[in-house]
């Protein structure tokens, strides 16, 4: 057994050094169908058994944060967009509550409450995503198309209020674009019961499944403390138990406005991650319906309308609960009209940052299962 | 002179035999795809001819057209002639394999031991794909297929044992003859239950298709395979999913018995209604894991195709009636299938039962908002 926390830097032949040539060098990727993307693991194999693993991450790098320095503050809104293309609306939320925040802006009442709408229904989809893909990984075909259907429900929505289905490019520094679409309310009103079957007919087919459960069932457990020194968010993390989402613990925008549950697994496996996953989708429907009947009437563009913006000089660090966990945003401004530096924090690739302590002493197929139940975004793992 | 005419006579035979298992596997494809899709809210084709009819000639031409790449690091002969044992065991089985009472190219008196003979060699053309191609995902799916098939052929052989047991017979018209009263389906379920779980993990469908695992071995043996070479191993996996139907149909439903229509009709409905079976199999389970499986085969199918020799045995032995054998495999299902149940639904009643107490507590501490 290779000690997993060794930093292998060497493969020649696909045999380590001081290891007996029992292991097998396995190149998993970029080209994988069940890498999500273009992520490639380079696995050492003992049989079935993974012995060792290193991640390769920047095939899809094209250099956001630093493409953000070049654009003014408003344009920066559509690489935030494309970071996380499966969270679009999180995304954009995260941002613009930064430039907010260091600004002082205050933002219209209508436009949080679509805020918070579009980015729970924008979880639903995501998380919808990752359940078809889990299926997948897993081995069942079929769930993917019954939480697609739930996605594409979703995402016709978004098409109809922004006019675009994944880069919506639809927040903006404090407020929105433009107003939704007169028919909002009947559209939301149509969706919700939909989607609410879309969501338990995906959970109803692969949760409880028994081949299901003992496929991911204690497969790569992680305590709380060791997810916490590991840097785990969202899922990841209240699968351990750990109750902990930034909605609840330092609630942004308008969250603390709402009823809703923090759902927290128990043993930390690829279960419990998707157990939770899944009842946030039911929390997430809550949080829609509640912001459904509060939604006030109003404005919901800036104040500001559509001036450029220069921020005065200071720096500002926002936190927001993105679908894959806690995404940060860092940012500089030096008193133009461009940010002078934009760090991210996203959450995939620091939830990615565990893959090896997840994978090491799994079996080959559940390598596929823990890469699924991290639910990585490449876009943003690679920024 | 008469050796030649019967020469001739069987190259006909094979010759039939090879165009209606064509016909099978294409109208198979057809069918899995239009199964497939029901199930998953799609239509499945709809384009090619009327319902989607002609999607299948559509796939042949494409995959035949398709260049054959073979690997510049393959081992040349080995890559080239694996999809030809593949095939061949493939077709073979079927020669003697009646599709009614005269409906076969020549019976055989040892015809089951023949078809559990040959059904066996498939494997090594498997292995041998896997290796000959130099691909690693193709090793591990070969040495997959290996441990995979090997395992699973001893529960068929045995249930195939205790069904001769019964029948006196090793002839598949004999045992076919013999179901004339009551399917065996009615005297050993156990048996049917265990032949048709291990033809399942035999012929690598859904819940067992470990070895061509596309999340895991990206079409494991078959990795490094396009176009006709490729088409030929498709073609060996669903003529095997049928001969495990038709075994099925054959061994425990009563082959071709049935009242008013033709006996090829019967047989080929009775063995349909197993294929689709087998779809809706794959269009709902997840996928085992090998450890899993190999548990699955050694500690549950072969105990329980032992016992099924066992109770078939006795019933011989001491002539007993028959429903004393359907009482006999009926516990040992109910035995089975309940420890089965258990293992399975152990975690989730678990998981079940920890969610509720996490439930109270938060209701007991009063829900935040």
């Amino acid at each position: 057994m290779a000690d997993p926390t060794a930093i292998t830097t060497q493969m020649p032949d696909g045999v380590r050094e001081g290891t007996q040539p029992v292991e097998m060098l396995l190149n998993m990727g970029p080209q994988h169908p069940s890498t999500h993307g273009v992520f490639r693991m380079v696995l050492w194999v003992d049989g079935e058994k993974v012995v060792d693993v290193e991640p390769h991450i920047g095939y899809l790098h094209r250099g956001s944060e630093k493409l953000c320095e070049g654009e003014q503050y408003h344009q920066v809104v559509t690489l935030f967009d494309r970071m996380d293309y499966i969270g679009n609306f999180n995304n954009e939320l995260a941002y613009c509550m930064a430039v907010e925040k260091l600004m002082g802006l205050e933002v219209p009442e209508r436009a949080e409450y679509i805020r918070v709408i579009l980015c729970e229904l924008n979880r639903i989809a995501s998380h919808l995503l990752y359940v078809g893909t889990m299926g997948l990984d897993a081995g069942a075909m079929t769930p993917v198309m019954f939480s697609f259907r739930g996605r594409e429900r979703v995402q016709a929505l978004f098409e109809a209020v922004s006019g675009a289905r994944l880069m919506h490019n639809y927040f903006r520094i404090g407020g929105l674009k433009e107003d939704v679409p007169d028919n909002f309310r009947q559209l939301v009103g149509e969706l919700m019961p939909l989607l609410r079957e879309d969501v338990e007919q995906s959970d109803r087919i692969l949760t409880f499944n028994e081949i299901f459960l003992s496929r991911l069932k204690d497969v790569s457990p992680i305590g709380a403390d060791e997810a916490i020194a590991l840097g785990l968010t969202g899922p990841m993390l209240r699968a351990c138990g750990y109750e902990y989402d930034v909605r609840r613990a330092q609630p942004y925008s308008i969250y603390d406005r709402f009823d809703f549950e923090v759902p927290v697994g128990l043993d930390g496996d690829c279960w419990d991650r998707h157990w939770v996953r899944v009842q946030e989708m039911y929390q997430s429907l809550r949080i829609v319906e509640q912001a459904m009947e509060q939604l006030p009437e109003g404005s919901v563009t800036s104040s500001l309308g559509r001036r450029l913006i220069r921020p005065a000089a200071g720096e500002v660090y926002i936190r927001a609960e993105n679908p894959r966990g806690e995404i940060g945003v860092y940012l500089v401004s030096d008193g133009t009209d461009r940010p002078y530096r934009v760090k991210v924090r996203p959450p995939s690739f620091c939830n990615l940052s565990a893959l090896r302590r997840l994978l090491v002493d799994t079996w080959l197929a559940d390598s596929v299962v823990v890469l699924g139940s991290l639910d990585i975004v490449l876009g943003e793992v690679d920024r | 002179m008469n050796f030649l005419v019967d020469l001739a006579w069987s190259a006909l035979g094979l010759a039939v035999m090879f165009a209606v298992l064509s016909v099978i596997v294409l109208s198979m494809t057809w069918l899995e795809r239009k199964a497939l899709g029901r199930l998953q809210l799609r239509y499945g084709p709809t384009r090619t001819g009327l319902f989607g009819l002609m999607q299948p000639i559509a796939d042949a031409v494409k995959l035949i057209i398709k260049e054959d790449i073979i690997p510049e690091d393959s081992e040349k002969a080995i890559f080239w002639i694996a999809p030809v044992i593949v095939v061949v065991s493939a077709f073979v089985i079927w020669v003697t394999i009646p599709g009614g009472d005269s409906v076969v190219i020549r019976n055989l008196p040892l015809g089951l031991f023949y078809i559990i003979a040959f059904a066996v060699i498939g494997i090594l053309g498997l292995v041998l794909a896997g290796w000959g191609s130099a691909n690693k995902y193709g090793i591990m799916g070969g040495l997959r297929s290996a441990a995979q098939l090997i395992s699973y052929e001893i529960p068929v052989v045995l249930v195939a044992a205790a069904v001769a047991i019964l029948a006196q017979s090793l002839d598949m018209r004999e045992i076919v003859a013999q179901q004339s009263s009551y399917p065996y389906l009615l005297v050993l379920p156990l048996g049917f239950a265990v032949f048709f779980v291990a033809g399942l993990a035999e012929v690598g469908r859904t819940p067992f298709d470990i070895y061509h695992a596309e999340s895991e071995v990206v079409g494991g043996p078959f990795v490094e395979y396009s176009g006709a070479h490729w088409s030929v191993f498709f073609l060996a996996e669903y003529i095997n999913t049928f001969a495990i139907a038709a075994l099925t149909t054959l061994l425990f439903l009563g082959g071709w018995g049935g009242p008013a229509l033709p006996d090829v009709v019967w047989f080929l409905f009775k063995t349909y209604a197993v294929v689709l079976v087998v779809f809706w199999v794959r269009g709902t389970f997840p996928r085992l894991r090998i450890d899993q499986l190999m548990a699955f085969a050694w500690k549950v199918m072969v105990p329980l195709s032992f016992y099924t020799v066992i109770i078939a045995a006795v019933y011989r032995f001491y002539g007993l009636p028959w429903w004393s054998l359907t009482i006999m495999s009926v516990a040992g299902l109910a035995v089975a299938g309940w420890i089965i149940y258990q293992r399975m639904t152990g975690p989730a009643r678990r998981v079940a039962e920890v969610q509720r107490q996490l439930a109270a507590r938060r209701a007991a501490t009063g829900a935040r908002t």
